[in-house]
């Protein structure tokens, strides 16, 4: 191949590019992406960055010294792909011709329909997302977080440390129970309550208030709780629009193999716009996570490089973090299969635990609230490969 | 100078010791048989390696993905950036003996600014 090009700079289009140069690709890469800034890490976002104790040179997630001999198209939009003459279009109407395609379009954050152009309304995906919200919440004021997810309950952690008065409203009865399960979901969420920060959980909401400035959030119970601030975390939707049309099969992202494959030769896809089948659970699967965009874009490149002649490994169970209130979260594998969970280390009231999720007595799954050390021990347990029966 | 960390015989294979010096340092002992010693702290966040995921000559944060080697205390990929100093080890008469480096740490932000008695 003489040519490859990554649509995506972030952190999956940055580590396919590092696979292919490490793999040995030699020839010409094109790394095109629709942000202006050069490839950053998100997870700080919602912690760190939000609250000034780092900036937006240590969200860099290239060394200094890292020469990809690529050639960045930054600010620059995918509008389509023409499968005939195998070409990317670019929003400003140029193309780029290529014989190998890495998809790393990503995820962009769900917003409320009828809240553009209001002032005080968030939402948190980027790094000018970010910037525009830390500079808000410098301000304090009463800040409304919709959605319990991860990155809500990150945003209310670290509002209240910077002294806001916050609120979260869930639609769900229990916050974060499809990652984790109702039970620990309930666990993990009760942080709120420790913390100062109000949880109103089974409402959702009908509207918000305000000119051209935010001033509350009415809920469907008639409920309205006055509002200085709004961010709203409800979630991701994959980038795949612009592969309308292309040949490719988008069914929520970008339908590809465990090893990123899709049903077109020499187009691969990684990253949270990709539904990767995960052999583990026997079923497609778009992961949003760190770790999976890390990781999984070397399987792909390998394949890429290889003319799809590679026997896919099994992937490590997904995994992914969240700080909040000052607790480490970590969670690894699939909770919904589950038929049980035991907490087998620390105690809920202490909020330290180590619990582990069992089908039919075999661990699927792993929580861990500050137990780094017993949580990477069942992780490695969890990722072991299944014994022949 | 040579500081006594544990008995060899004390510190299994796959295992690894943290030793509370300031900064802390930890000694592995992997599968093969060797022994190591490196700072004990990411250079991303504050972790312990120890408590991380061992692996040949490779220890994987606990929180994050990166991978220290513990050979050249290099890193593989972000979130970390920096390496981790690595310490001279000594086994003599059953008993490990770390030699620690003299060069400047890099720790993370957060840790770097607490010990020098600043914000954290």
């Amino acid at each position: 191949m003489r040519t490859v090009a990554v649509v995506g700079a972030s952190l999956a289009g940055l580590s396919a590019a590092r696979s292919l140069r490490g793999r040995g690709y030699d020839g010409r890469l094109v790394v095109i992406g629709d942000e202006t800034h050069r490839p950053y890490d998100r997870p700080p976002l919602s912690k760190e960055f939000l609250a000034g104790t780092l900036g937006e040179a240590d969200l860099s997630l290239e060394a200094d010294d890292e020469d990809l001999r690529a050639e960045w198209l930054l600010g620059a939009r995918a509008t389509g792909l023409d499968r005939a003459r195998r070409a990317v279009r670019l929003a400003d109407g140029r193309e780029v011709r290529t014989e190998g395609l890495v998809i790393a379009t990503g995820a962009a954050a769900r917003t409320l329909p009828g809240t553009e152009g209001l002032a005080g309304v968030h939402s948190l995906r980027t790094l000018d997302d970010a910037r525009a919200l830390r500079d808000e919440l410098a301000r304090g004021g009463r800040l409304v977080v919709i959605g319990g997810g991860f990155i809500g309950a990150e945003v209310a952690s670290t509002a209240r440390a910077l002294g806001l008065e916050v609120t979260v409203v869930e639609v769900a009865p229990t916050p974060l129970a499809a990652p984790l399960g109702a039970t620990m979901g309930g666990l993990v969420s009760a942080l709120h309550a420790d913390h100062g920060v109000r949880l109103l959980c089974g409402v959702g909401v009908k509207g918000i208030g305000g000119e051209s400035r935010v001033d509350a959030v009415h809920l469907e119970d008639g409920r309205s709780i006055p509002a200085d601030i709004v961010v709203v975390g409800v979630g991701a939707r994959p980038c795949v629009e612009w592969l309308e049309g292309s040949g490719l099969a988008l069914d929520n992202g970008v339908t590809c193999g465990a090893d990123g494959r899709t049903g077109l030769a020499g187009v691969v896809a990684v990253g949270d716009c990709a539904n990767w089948y995960d052999p583990r659970a026997g079923a497609h699967r778009r992961v949003e996570h760190w770790t999976g965009a890390r990781e999984r874009p070397d399987a792909a490149v390998a394949t890429l490089l290889a003319g799809g002649a590679v026997e896919p490994g099994v992937p490590r169970p997904p995994y992914f973090w969240s700080d909040q209130y000052g607790v480490k979260i970590q969670f690894a594998g699939h909770a919904g299969g589950a038929d049980s969970v035991t907490v087998e280390e620390g105690s809920p009231d202490g909020r330290d635990v180590l619990a582990v999720y069992r089908r039919a007595g075999r661990p699927v799954a792993v929580l861990g609230m500050n137990q780094p050390r017993s949580f990477t021990r069942w992780r490695k347990q969890l990722s072991a490969p299944p014994r022949q029966s | 100078m040579m500081i006594p960390v544990c008995r060899l015989a004390d510190l299994p294979r796959g295992e690894a010791f943290r030793l509370d010096i300031d900064p802390p340092v930890s000694v592995f002992h992997t599968d093969d048989g060797e022994v190591f010693a490196i700072d004990d702290t990411c250079t991303h966040q504050d972790a312990s390696l120890a408590d991380g995921w061992l692996e040949g000559c490779e220890v994987e944060c606990p929180l994050h993905a990166s991978k220290f080697d513990l050979r050249t205390g290099a890193v593989d990929a972000p979130p970390a950036k920096r390496p981790v100093r690595t310490h001279g080890v000594l086994v003599e008469d059953g008993m490990i003996y770390v030699r620690v480096s003299t060069d400047a740490p890099n720790l993370p932000p957060c840790v770097a600014s607490r010990l020098a008695g600043g914000p954290a």
